[in-house]
């Protein structure tokens, strides 16, 4: 029974239902988890599963690497060049002292060099997936902690290539007897054939993309069968990875790198909501086989060395990380999330220690012990963030609310804005010209602290948390107003103050359509889409252009935005007879498409007869 | 019980005694409804349908603005432009305005001396008004003479207070009154006495 395909699958998925909303609910974060509900349900809590844990780990790897292959497409080559400061200042920085200080500290404790060089290497990178995932439900990835860890976890990825190319060339100086059975195809090749290898490969793929793989994502979509575009851009990824396991490379960097060439191409949407539910599906599995393979049987024989080994990496790593955050001037409390949300070792180093294995670099002792504590080290970078979140930042960093004499306190404004980013910021401004202070709210603490220094009352932190917004006067305040980004964010708060504070008017910007109709769920009464009055200015502009006289023009532009309100309480009617299996974007398009043809139908002109003559005329002629 | 539809035009209220004293007397009365054009229109972009159904449920409709430049703010004659369709409000089939009142309620800041042959404006008020009296006669509704505060720029309060219990009066009359008839022969609709 227990060897069941469908009973593993209902072991794990189990696991992750009820773990995932668990971690959520105490504020954990989804990645702690899955780590969760893999230790429970692993070897050495429940058994549930027992030595197949590293398959399922070896099989969900492909989570990891769908998520590279993901980032990759949202990163054009553009912006990574625009990028290539941080990623050196920050990134190369962290990669090239991190592995300096391992690598002394490991050969200085009597290890060889070749064994701390591919130890300290591996040590060196950090978690993507839970660095990544941490930073966005925070709300913190366009903060300066959010994109500095983004440089460093790019030039991490990059750093992968060098190390993995190297590795061979160690172990070919160490040992001539390595079971070459084990290892990958091109290990029997001397060990320059093998770079050139590497190098090829990713050469390779570099000019597959443009040459291969966008004509025949091209042929598919002619073919318009969905099914079909999903298998062509599973078939991408799976090709790029196996080319890059055929080397001897990490195929998430391989993936990552076919992602970026892919990112300018027309596909790019198309292929980023085919691949998230597997991305996300697999990334899950992923961290529950992580969980499921830390080895508490050699965790406990060994307790002490294990865990004072994982301290005192996460320690050294954000010693060093926070010092580099020092250095380019990150404030304190930015720092502190760049600095502890990089400390673990990442799952790359699972790769690099099996590699280093095979390679006869390393005992497969040491390595047990290496993923332990790679495995610890990641479960305890949620809780190092909860720790700095909760108990650190607070009493060193930016303070929720600002210190000031008790009588400037009291008059609380009757305005509360959450998220004060360039949209906040606008309603923010004509709010204080207009001589309306609102009490404003922010995650980000470079802005929090900025803005205080101009006077304004900002209180900091998680805008959905009750306590902050009790804090800031929610009690007694009017409307609420949030210009925030995120969708979850808005949601939880939206949700959170229906609860707590039924007696503040909402008022709510929302991304795109999708994001309104959760609004309209919710019950907002008033919900902004952010972009319609811009873009139907500009559309006024055209029509101006195009010899159009402006007041008409005005009038039915006015007609237009009243139209597409309306339109949008209509289509909320009939979307919940859909699907609910469809991806959001693919939502999206429908919608527009259901859009265009109700105005096909309905013709745009002005209705009313207003300074207009030839109905008169007409009208006269009839009645003659 | 007749329904009045006071339709107030006034771009800048939070500024004004007189227009926001006349609407707070009637503000509340059974069977009267107040449109208060510049906080619904703000944009000029008027539902005409809507206030076709509101007028066509009326009574009694009462234009109450101040008069700049001899004349109603630019919203009331937007209101105007739009709303009275031709072949709704007037011409061949325009017969749903037929026989209901209407009048203005105005106030002017010149006294009502100024407003003569030999005043400083040179005319009477109703000469001013000539285009709305016309307008009402289009659509077959009965002209009433106008209700005026004048002098506003220096007027007493005691003496305001005693001019909005005028019009209140007025409009309690207008709705309840078995016959109005005698009331268009009056120079202004201040003259009513009960």
């Amino acid at each position: 029974m227990e060897n069941g395909f469908l009973f593993q699958a209902i072991i794990y998925l189990s696991a992750a239902v009820v773990c995932v909303p668990l971690a959520k609910k105490i504020g954990m974060g989804s990645v702690l988890g899955y780590l969760l509900a893999g230790i429970i349900i692993g070897p050495y809590l429940f058994g549930f599963i027992g030595e197949e844990g590293e398959d399922i780990m070896h099989f969900a790897e492909f989570g990891v690497v769908m998520m590279l292959f993901l980032i990759g497409l949202e990163l054009e080559p553009a912006k990574l060049w625009k990028m290539r400061q941080m990623i050196t200042r920050v990134g190369l920085s962290q990669v090239l002292i991190t592995t300096l200080v391992f690598f002394g500290i490991l050969y200085f404790m009597g290890t060889g060099w070749r064994q701390s060089l591919a130890i300290s290497t591996s040590l060196a990178l950090s978690s993507t997936a839970i660095t990544l995932q941490s930073l966005k439900e925070k709300d913190q990835m366009n903060s300066s902690a959010g994109r500095n860890s983004f440089a460093v976890l790019l030039m991490q990825d990059i750093a992968v290539i060098p190390i993995l190319a190297v590795l061979p060339l160690i172990a070919l100086a160490a040992t001539s007897d390595v079971d070459i059975d084990h290892m990958s195809p091109i290990a029997q090749f001397p060990g320059w054939l093998q770079t050139l290898l590497v190098f090829g490969a990713v050469i390779l793929v570099v000019v597959s993309g443009r040459y291969i793989i966008i004509p025949m994502l091209r042929l598919i979509a002619k073919t318009r069968l969905r099914e079909l575009f999903v298998g062509g851009a599973l078939l991408v990824v799976l090709g790029i990875a196996f080319l890059m396991e055929l080397v001897g490379l990490s195929p998430a960097l391989g993936t990552f790198l076919g992602g970026v060439i892919l990112a300018n191409s027309q596909f790019k949407h198309e292929l980023e909501s085919d691949l998230e539910p597997f991305k996300g599906l697999l990334l899950g599995l992923f961290f529950i086989a992580v969980g499921a393979s830390i080895n508490f049987g050699l965790i406990g024989e060994n307790a002490l060395m294990v865990f004072a080994a994982t301290l005192s990496i996460l320690l050294v790593k954000s010693l060093i990380l926070f010092g580099i955050g020092k250095m380019n001037k990150i404030s304190t409390d930015q720092n502190l999330i760049f600095a502890f949300g990089l400390s673990q070792v990442g799952e790359f180093a699972f790769v690099t220690f099996s590699f280093a294995t095979e390679l006869n670099i390393l005992n497969s002792k040491t390595t047990e012990i290496l993923m332990a504590v790679t495995a610890l080290s990641m479960t305890f970078t949620p809780l190092l963030l909860l720790f700095n979140e909760r108990l650190l930042l607070p009493y060193i960093g930016t303070k929720k609310k600002e210190e000031k004499p008790h009588d400037e306190m009291e008059e609380s404004n009757k305005v509360i804005l959450a998220g004060f980013s360039h949209y906040g910021s606008t309603v923010g401004r004509f709010l204080r010209a207009n001589g309306i202070n609102a009490t404003i709210l922010d995650s980000d603490s470079d802005r929090v602290n900025l803005l205080r220094k101009m006077g304004f009352e900002v209180y900091y932190g998680d805008v959905t948390r009750v306590d902050l917004l009790e804090m800031a006067g929610a009690r007694d305040a009017k409307i609420l107003i949030s210009a925030i980004r995120n969708p979850e964010t808005n949601y939880h708060l939206v949700t959170m103050v229906k609860k707590h504070f039924p007696n503040l008017e909402l008022m709510v910007r929302a991304q795109d359509r999708m994001e309104a109709f959760e609004l309209m769920e919710l019950k907002v009464p008033h919900i902004y889409m952010q972009n319609l009055e811009s873009a139907v200015r500009m559309g006024k502009d055209v029509l101006i252009k195009m010899g159009f006289r402006a007041h008409t023009v005005h009038r039915l532009a006015q007609d237009f935005i009243k139209y597409d309100e309306d339109s949008l309480v209509e289509l909320a009617k009939v979307k919940n007879d859909k699907k609910a299996f469809i991806s959001t974007v693919r939502k999206a398009i429908e919608m527009q498409e259901n859009l265009l043809s109700f105005e096909l139908n309905r013709r745009f002109s002005l209705n009313d007869h207003a300074w207009d003559s030839e109905t008169i005329k007409e009208g006269e002629e009839e009645t003659k | 019980m007749r329904n009045i539809l006071v339709l107030m035009a006034h771009p800048k209220l939070e500024h004004s005694k007189v227009i926001s004293g006349l609407m707070a007397s009637i503000n509340g009365l059974e069977n009267v409804h107040i449109t208060d054009l510049y906080e619904c229109y703000p944009d000029f972009n008027i539902d005409v349908q809507h206030e076709q159904e509101m007028l066509f449920g009326a009574d009694i409709i009462v234009w109450m603005h101040p008069l700049y430049w001899y004349s109603a703010p630019p919203l009331l004659q937007q209101w105007i432009d739009l709303v009275l369709e031709y072949n709704w409000a007037y011409g061949h089939k325009g017969i749903y305005l037929k026989g209901k009142y209407l009048f203005n309620a105005v106030s002017t800041g010149g006294s009502p001396e100024a407003y003569s042959a030999k005043g400083h404006h040179g005319y009477q008020l109703k000469e001013f008004l000539l285009p709305y009296k016309q307008t009402a006669r289009l659509c077959n509704m009965n002209y009433l003479p106008p209700f005026q505060i004048a002098g506003t720029h220096n007027i007493t309060s005691e003496k305001l207070n005693l001019q909005i219990n005028d019009f209140k009066a007025l409009i309690i009359h207008l709705r309840d009154s078995p016959n109005l008839s005698d009331l268009e022969n009056l120079p202004f609709l201040n003259d009513f006495k009960q």
